[in-house]
């Protein structure tokens, strides 16, 4: 539930991304100032090329901005290194991907005990049983990715994600690469298990039905934050 | 966090999945070939350690080409040490209508003081220790003698004047125990029946011992008080120093095959580098992903830098594990020639093994894998980003140092390390040229082949920096392969070729003034030719121009070894036909008696001899002096007898002197040495024939060793091959699965996949060939002075075995790319 009264837990402001291309500089993000409060569940929405992904992989910290900054939690995300921003992420961050993204050479249980192993826990190994349990994935926790489904590699990758229980969850197009009922049936897992932890929930998609079941919405278009739903 | 556990796992899986196969079989391979070697050799090394006072036969011994003086023995035995001596030369032994050369060694009580002497009641017959020496009037003989003289034990043999019952079969000896190339099988006899041979004449070459054996300080007390006491000629040789010239081969061999398994290792390097690059290239989402999860920059450096550690630590392991294995094949190879009993190897080699495969893996593997730690997270974003760059060969910088370090370490000397290492970075230079230069050449043929060969050799163009990588790889193989068997083969043949049909196959030496008219008859009324004898006096050069000289006046190890034995001057009033005067004048029949010199130019170079110098010498115990007024080059490969020093007629008279001869008995005239040998029994023959034999076998089986040990070579090419084809595999599946969905048929894109192989093959074959052909050139012209001729069959053997081996090797590495279906492979590509 989106709590009004906390602090934001992103906050952007100025926010800009240009590259240089063969045809000259080339502006993917404009000016973009946003603030995301605790609890809340946010889509950013927007036709391919719009600039969703770049926005998502600067609240992330994966890229660094042209100018602008980003408060996660109250921390000036740009004022960290490259190290800092990892830990920072493997702190309060999670991430579901289109792609999946799984490491091909780890089991399923091995994929969700790699963030909470990376943050030193002890725990690593219930923890991750638990949270593969609670996918229904308890049964197939010896398998390799190429030995799962997509829909199954894909709540692997929820697991992983909310494993940790981070303050923040970044989603790119969690159900883009599945069909329509084995999306439907991740995006309930993800929105259940996101409303039991009270995580935030940050999630980029081109698919309005998914986008309704955020608070709230953010439109893109080339670049631009068009209109705040 | 754990990085060592996630490591572990990652591994396990990796090496599952067969990701690491080709880096971790490359590794295997260097370290085999080098532990191969290492053990082989710490073997033979260890048995000379350990065996060393009984390879003395004693604690301390002194060696003279001259009788030690009496005053050693009561120093000896005023220590309170056991003393015995020993006499050794080579001889002739004659058995009824038989004659065989002999290893003569006349042994004194108490012989030997450390170790035993083995001995059989007959041939083939199991062996025992036995105590103390043959009898007088009796002999022990190598089982070597009793067949060639067609004896057995309790026969009578006569050796020089005295007739001597054969009494058992020497099986084993102390001081023999390391013997690698003694000319001839050994008779002993108690020091008691030498004088009965006569076989001791002035100017005889022979080698006296007397050895010591007591208490440790004993010991040292003594070559204390006899240190300033040894005349020129004598010198100490103990535990620790014992067997030089057996140390000094065995270095050699250790050096030159431990540069040998380095060539492997080199190459081992280039596949882990490949495989390596594709173990990268394949982690980049890993890491990725990993860096979204929260590691730093560290923690994917440690993940990955463990993984590779205990990958190559296990992989070493392995390596030592086959290397003692395969060492087997090299002792029996070489150990043979080795009459000691080989103890088991030392676990030094695994040192040197293990850090062979990390310093390989440091060298080539560490590079790419350092640059895992920056792959920038947004990857998992956008897959196009984060490739990073080849490793520029500054990033290999440390680890090629260090593998020249390696190299400068197996070489054992500076110069000859620095020479290895210069000539292999030209080497490798040239060879890249060429194969750039035949890779462009390439180009101009692609046009005008078929659809097939067109997309083939468009491979190997394309990819030009891995297509040279890979035919110097396989070309090194075949060149080491084509050096050790054709060239080698046409080597000895030509050398073979180059000595006349009647070059002389005898030589006899030993022969006293007294006898020399006689064998003169001899020799020309048996044999049909009027030989020439030649007067040998043993003289040793203690000085030039009133400066004394020792052999540490020298720092050529050939100059030490020549001032510290005796030469053979000579005289005659001709220059020998294949002389050739460099520098001054023969001298004339007016100058009879002059003490003047002609002076052989490699031997005056080596001791910096020039025209003018005065050379001094000793003759037993006289001085001769003398002016060198003539330099000359002498044609040694002519099998005649030869002098470095000679002189005038007259001008050494005096001096005790003996005679030698050289002859060419023919095939059909096998009766005329023993007939010889038993008018003149103290004369020696050495049969030349038999001794070229002995060498041309010792040749083959070195040569049989360093081809074991380029075997690895030839592994560890085919790993780079293997390795890469591993790294292009992707993209191959993929261009195959395009290449089908067009429309073409698996017959092409085999004939497309063997065609890119064999013209790799071919173009190995084609540097490996050339290569090979200069290699030999130089060998034969520089070192063996040899006429160079060109063998065809070096080009068609590289050539044809390349292009099949190659061609056939690659194929069966990628056909099975065919059996994917193109749509899941365009679709998991996608």
């Amino acid at each position: 539930m989106p709590d009004g009264s906390s602090y934001p837990i992103v906050r952007a402001e100025n926010l800009a991304k240009q590259v240089n291309s063969p045809e000259g500089e080339l502006v993917l993000l404009h000016d973009i100032d946003l603030t995301i409060v605790p609890g809340e569940a946010v889509a950013i929405i927007g036709a391919s090329g719009s600039g969703k992904s770049t926005l998502l992989g600067l609240l992330a910290g994966l890229d660094t901005p042209s100018c602008g900054q980003v408060w996660i939690d109250g921390t000036d995300l740009f004022a960290l290194d490259e190290d800092g921003r990892a830990r920072l992420r493997g702190a309060m961050i999670g991430f579901v991907f289109q792609s999946f993204q799984l490491l091909p050479n780890l089991t399923a249980l091995e994929n969700v005990m790699l963030p909470l192993e990376l943050a030193g826990r002890d725990d690593a190994r219930d923890v991750a049983r638990a949270v593969l349990a609670r996918v229904g994935l308890d049964a197939r926790r010896n398998h390799y990715p190429k030995q799962l489904s997509g829909g199954e590699q894909q709540r692997v990758a929820i697991a992983r994600a909310f494993a940790p229980q981070p303050k923040l969850l970044f989603a790119d197009e969690p159900t883009g690469n599945l069909d329509r009922a084995t999306g439907k049936r991740v995006a309930d897992l993800l929105f259940e298990i996101n409303q039991e932890l009270a995580t935030t929930l940050i999630l980029v998609t081109h698919d309005e039905t998914l986008a309704q079941r955020c608070n709230r919405r953010l439109e893109l278009e080339t670049g631009r934050l068009k209109v705040e739903a | 966090m754990n990085t060592l556990a996630l490591a572990m796992r990652m591994l396990r899986r990796d090496w599952r999945a067969g990701e690491l196969r080709a880096l971790a079989l490359a590794l295997i391979v260097a370290v085999t070939s080098v532990t191969a070697v290492g053990f082989f050799t710490d073997r033979i090394d260890q048995a000379l350690h350990r065996q060393a006072n009984e390879l003395l036969g004693a604690d301390l011994l002194i060696a003279s080409d001259h009788p030690l003086a009496n005053e050693l023995r009561s120093i000896a035995h005023q220590n309170n040490l056991r003393s015995a001596e020993t006499l050794d030369f080579p001889s002739m032994v004659v058995a009824g209508e038989k004659t065989h050369l002999a290893e003569i060694k006349a042994v004194s009580d108490g012989y030997p003081l450390r170790g035993k002497l083995y001995t059989a009641p007959q041939r083939f017959m199991p062996d025992s220790p036995s105590s103390g020496i043959p009898q007088p009037g009796t002999v022990w003989l190598d089982a070597g003698l009793l067949g060639p003289l067609n004896i057995v034990v309790g026969d009578r043999i006569s050796v020089g004047e005295a007739q001597l019952t054969v009494a058992a079969v020497l099986t084993r000896e102390p001081a023999r125990g390391g013997d690698l190339f003694s000319i001839a099988p050994r008779l002993m006899l108690n020091l008691a029946d030498l004088p009965n041979t006569q076989l001791v004449q002035p100017a005889s070459r022979i080698r006296y011992r007397l050895l010591v054996a007591g208490e440790a300080k004993n010991i040292a007390a003594y070559r204390t008080a006899i240190a300033h006491r040894l005349k020129p000629g004598e010198r100490i040789e103990g535990v620790e120093d014992a067997r030089p010239e057996l140390r000094t081969a065995l270095n050699r061999a250790q050096s030159f095959l431990g540069l040998a398994a380095l060539v492997s290792v080199m190459l081992a390097g280039v596949a882990v580098a490949i495989a390596t690059r594709r173990f990268m290239t394949r982690h980049l989402d890993n890491c990725a992903m990993m860096r979204c999860l929260g590691a730093v920059q560290s923690d994917i450096t440690r993940i990955y830098v463990y993984q590779i550690l205990l990958l190559g630590l296990t992989a070493s392991l392995l390596g030592c594990m086959l290397g003692y294995a395969a060492q087997g094949v090299l002792a029996q190879v070489l150990g043979t020639m080795v009459t000691a009993e080989l103890p088991l190897p030392s676990l030094q080699p695994v040192v040197f093994g293990v850090l062979t495969g990390m310093i390989t893996l440091a060298a080539f593997a560490l590079p790419p894998l350092l640059q895992l730690k920056r792959v920038p997270p947004l990857r998992v974003l956008r897959r196009d980003i984060g490739t990073p760059p080849a490793s520029s060969l500054t990033a290999y910088g440390f680890g090629i140092a260090a593998l020249a370090g390696l190299m400068l370490w197996q070489a054992g000397d500076l110069k000859l390390g620095g020479y290895v290492l210069g000539g292999t970075a030209a080497a490798l230079l040239v060879l890249t040229a060429f194969a750039l230069a035949l890779i462009s050449a390439l180009r101009l043929l692609r046009h005008r082949a078929g659809v097939a060969w067109r997309f083939g050799i468009a491979n190997i163009t394309r990819r030009a920096q891995g297509s040279v990588v890979q035919i110097l790889g396989f070309g090194i193989g075949i060149m080491a392969l084509l050096l050790l068997t054709l060239v080698r083969g046409d080597l000895l043949k030509d050398w073979q070729k180059s000595l006349p049909a009647d070059a002389p196959n005898r030589f006899l030496i030993n022969i006293q003034p007294n006898q020399v008219p006689a064998i003169h008859d001899f020799l020309t009324r048996e044999n049909g030719t009027e030989p020439t004898l030649f007067p040998m006096i043993r003289a040793r050069l203690t000085g030039i121009n009133d400066k004394a000289i020792s052999a540490n006046t020298y720092t050529d190890e050939r100059a030490q070894r020549l001032v510290s034995r005796e030469f053979n001057l000579s005289w005659g009033a001709h220059m020998q036909s294949d002389n050739q005067l460099v520098a001054g004048r023969w001298w004339s029949a007016a100058e009879h008696g002059e003490r003047v010199l002609s002076v052989e130019e490699g031997l005056a170079k080596t001791l910096g001899i020039t025209l003018g110098d005065t050379l001094h010498y000793m003759v037993g115990g006289d001085e001769f002096t003398a002016k060198v007024t003539s330099l000359r080059k002498v044609e040694w490969d002519s099998m005649r007898a030869n002098f470095f020093v000679m002189a005038p007629p007259g001008a050494l008279d005096g001096y005790p002197a003996s005679y030698i001869t050289s002859l060419y008995v023919p095939q059909n005239k096998p009766e005329l040495m023993n007939k010889l040998v038993k008018a003149f029994p103290n004369v020696t023959v050495i049969d030349v024939a038999a001794i070229m034999a002995q060498v041309r076998l010792i040749m083959e089986r070195v040569g049989l060793a360093v081809e074991y040990v380029f075997l690895f070579t030839v592994m560890a090419g085919l790993l780079v091959l293997y390795a890469a084809i591993q790294a292009t595999l992707d993209e191959r599946i993929r261009e195959s699965a395009i290449l089908r969905t067009l429309g073409a048929r698996r017959g092409q894109l085999l004939t497309g996949l063997f065609s890119e192989f064999a013209v790799l093959g071919l173009l190995a074959g084609l540097v490996a060939s050339t290569a090979a052909t200069l290699l030999g050139y130089l060998l034969a012209t520089h070192v063996f002075h040899l006429p160079f001729s060109l063998n065809f069959w070096i080009w068609l053997t590289g050539i044809v075995g390349g292009t099949l081996g190659v061609g056939l090797a690659g194929l069966l590495g990628t056909r099975f790319i065919l059996q994917r279906p193109p749509l899941e492979v365009l679709r998991n590509s996608g």
